[in-house]
């Protein structure tokens, strides 16, 4: 029940957003062929205009768009003539996606890791290290880190070949610039809430009757210090798709981060649109998925009154 | 043994000796009680990493503050003759492609970066705060409680998916760009992270017995979330607000590095890092070096004095 109703709530939120984003674009002034309309005549113009709608009204153009999208379709592209939104996405979706993907489970698997190391080594050197190591991570953002990377790791000493999208390797210096943030901040939140889940009465228990530490460490620590976690999900995943505009600019990766910068500065609407909805509908479920997670890492946590 | 063998009629007056004052003064010393902030003071000064943030943090707003005035150069003004020029006594950090000083570049763009650090994230917390509170307060209390709940927690789902690159370039249209915009912009999405902390909190936390316990006994609902509810969240509060600055920090580097941020003439250190990118494998390295290494330094800094503080300020932390 408590799903189907979040379901539904979901699709209103998609409805929102889709809505918010069609106002906000077109309050914005200027439209697609401001720049070079006087290299072309007046009645070229209409018939441009005419070809994308937007000599309509805005309402009629708001329904059309809502049509369409029905139907999964996200409409034509103004800048690139030949290609519609759904190509661009699914053209940009498999680098951006392996990315991000990469990207997000390298976070999580490193900082799990390093916070539960710094944890369970509580003011001693490995806790100290993991500390520090997180504490740069945090302080040096991907946009610094990535032309240093290719700086040094590509130029320099010819590590890693970047400056093109071909086999897996050059995917390996944009995950790791991508994931170095998320690491550090994932380590630290583990960390902070592994000591508190460490000094419970459960865990002086668990060691009283004798389960060996990794038990412990795994079934009563981790499972309860994962919840401030699990909150940060969304924002990190936020993090990762924003950071997957600037690396894959640095990088020059032919993503959906790129065409949606690239969109802004053009005015292409449908474009701007387009990925506007594709990112809003991952980043929805996804938070979708984490409430739910929720009550199976915590059944204390009730999801409704009802529930339970 | 000789007192019981003493007669009771018999005056015990030996057995009594005048207080010596001085000792008394001693021991009244030993239990002086400390007050509250000199003591949480005391363990902050001893968390040396807090220590070397605080200073570090108070050295860029110093140098942020008379860096500038240090050397006669103004942070816009350009020198086609002094272009690219490594650093040097003349320019400490160099010159850029225009001839404009690095060095003032760099302290002119950490004015701007710590005052929409402060501002944007001051915000975040009290709104973030009073929403993530009342809505993982009200969920599950009753009808009422859950669809004010649902309806923040919508809110907050739909601010979350929106890129705020969309945002920004809405104020920037409806605004005149500039500092003020950025302010408005970081914040209007910013707080939704601090929400959703408070929220996650705020619905592990009132499961416990003393909340049951408090309300049980009558306490009011403002009493229980001032007194109880929040302050056994400030730990992860906290840890969420020493990520909240720097983040309003790298936000604003990182749309200025797009180009969407402050403009130019106005430097940003994300602005400067954009600038830089060309000239990196160039061999210019003091472009790229300079303000990449101020940022992380900043974030350093906040983070290594916000660590400091939770360890003081979050009771149930265990040094």
């Amino acid at each position: 029940m408590y799903v189907v109703k979040r379901l539904f709530t979901m699709l209103v939120t998609l409805w929102v957003i889709v809505t918010l984003t069609f106002l906000i674009m077109h309050l914005i002034p200027g439209d697609p062929f401001a720049t070079d309309s006087k290299a072309i005549p007046e009645a070229v113009l209409e018939n441009m205009r005419a070809r994308y709608n937007l000599d309509k009204p805005l309402s009629t153009q708001y329904v059309l768009y809502l049509k369409n999208l029905l139907t999964f379709d996200l409409g034509p592209s103004i800048q690139s003539k030949t290609t519609d939104v759904n190509t661009l996405i699914a053209r940009g979706f498999v680098p951006s996606a392996l990315l991000g993907i990469q990207s997000m489970l390298l976070a999580l698997f490193a900082g799990i890791m390093l916070g539960t190391i710094a944890a369970l080594h509580h003011n001693r050197a490995l806790d100290f290290i993991s500390m520090f190591i997180a504490m740069l991570g945090i302080s040096i953002p991907s946009f610094i880190l990535a032309p240093l990377l290719i700086k040094y790791m590509a130029v320099q000493w010819g590590l890693l070949p970047v400056a093109a999208w071909g086999t897996w390797k050059h995917t390996l210096l944009p995950t790791f610039a991508l994931a170095v943030t998320p690491i550090a901040i994932i380590a630290r939140f583990v960390r902070t809430s592994m000591l508190e889940v460490l000094h419970q009465e459960y865990i002086h228990t668990a060691e009283a009757k004798g389960l060996p530490t990794w038990k412990i460490v795994l079934k009563h620590g981790l499972r309860n210090s994962l919840i401030p976690v699990l909150s940060f999900i969304g924002p990190l995943f936020a993090s990762v798709v924003t950071g997957t505009f600037v690396v894959e600019k640095i990088f020059a990766i032919p993503g959906i981060g790129k065409y949606f910068v690239d969109s802004i500065f053009n005015r292409d609407y449908p474009v701007i649109m387009g990925t506007t909805i594709f990112y809003s509908v991952v980043l929805v479920v996804t938070l979708f998925l984490i409430d739910l997670s929720y009550r199976f890492i915590d059944p204390r946590i009730k999801l409704s009154s009802k529930g339970a | 043994m000789n007192v019981t063998s003493t007669k009771l009629d018999q005056p015990l007056d030996h057995l009594f000796h005048p207080v010596d004052r001085s000792q008394l003064a001693d021991q009244t010393l030993a239990y002086t009680s400390v007050p509250m902030w000199k003591d949480k003071i005391r363990k902050l000064v001893r968390n040396k990493l807090a220590v070397i943030g605080l200073a570090l943090l108070l050295l860029i707003m110093l140098l942020a503050a008379i860096g500038p005035s240090l050397l006669p150069h103004s942070p816009s003004a350009q020198s086609l003759t002094q272009t690219n020029l490594p650093p040097s006594a003349e320019h400490w950090f160099g010159t850029d492609d225009l001839g404009r000083d690095v060095w003032a570049r760099t302290w002119a763009g950490a004015r701007i970066s710590l005052l929409i650090g402060f501002a944007a994230a001051a915000i975040d917390l009290i709104i973030g705060i009073i929403v993530g509170g009342i809505s993982g307060y009200m969920a599950g209390r009753s009808r009422f409680g859950d669809r004010i709940d649902s309806i923040l927690m919508r809110i907050v789902e739909i601010l979350y998916s929106i890129p705020y690159l969309l945002v920004i370039i809405l104020l920037l249209v409806v605004m005149k760009p500039g500092i003020l915009t950025m302010i408005v912009a970081l914040s209007i999405t910013g707080w939704v992270g601090m929400a959703r902390v408070v929220r996650g909190q705020m619905l592990l936390l009132k499961q416990q017995e003393y909340v049951l316990a408090a309300s049980k006994l009558g306490t009011s609902h403002a009493k229980i979330i001032f007194k109880h509810l929040l302050p056994n969240a400030a730990g992860i509060i906290i840890v969420n607000l020493t990520f909240t600055i720097p983040a309003a920090i790298f936000s604003e580097s990182f749309l200025s590095f797009l180009g969407l941020g402050v403009q130019a003439p106005i430097a940003s250190w994300g602005t400067m890092a954009n600038d830089s990118l060309g000239v990196i494998l160039s061999g210019q390295w003091w472009r790229l070096f300079f303000p990449g290494f101020m940022i992380s330094l900043t974030m350093f800094a906040f983070n290594a004095f916000g660590d400091g503080l939770q360890d003081v300020l979050d009771p149930r932390s265990h040094q």
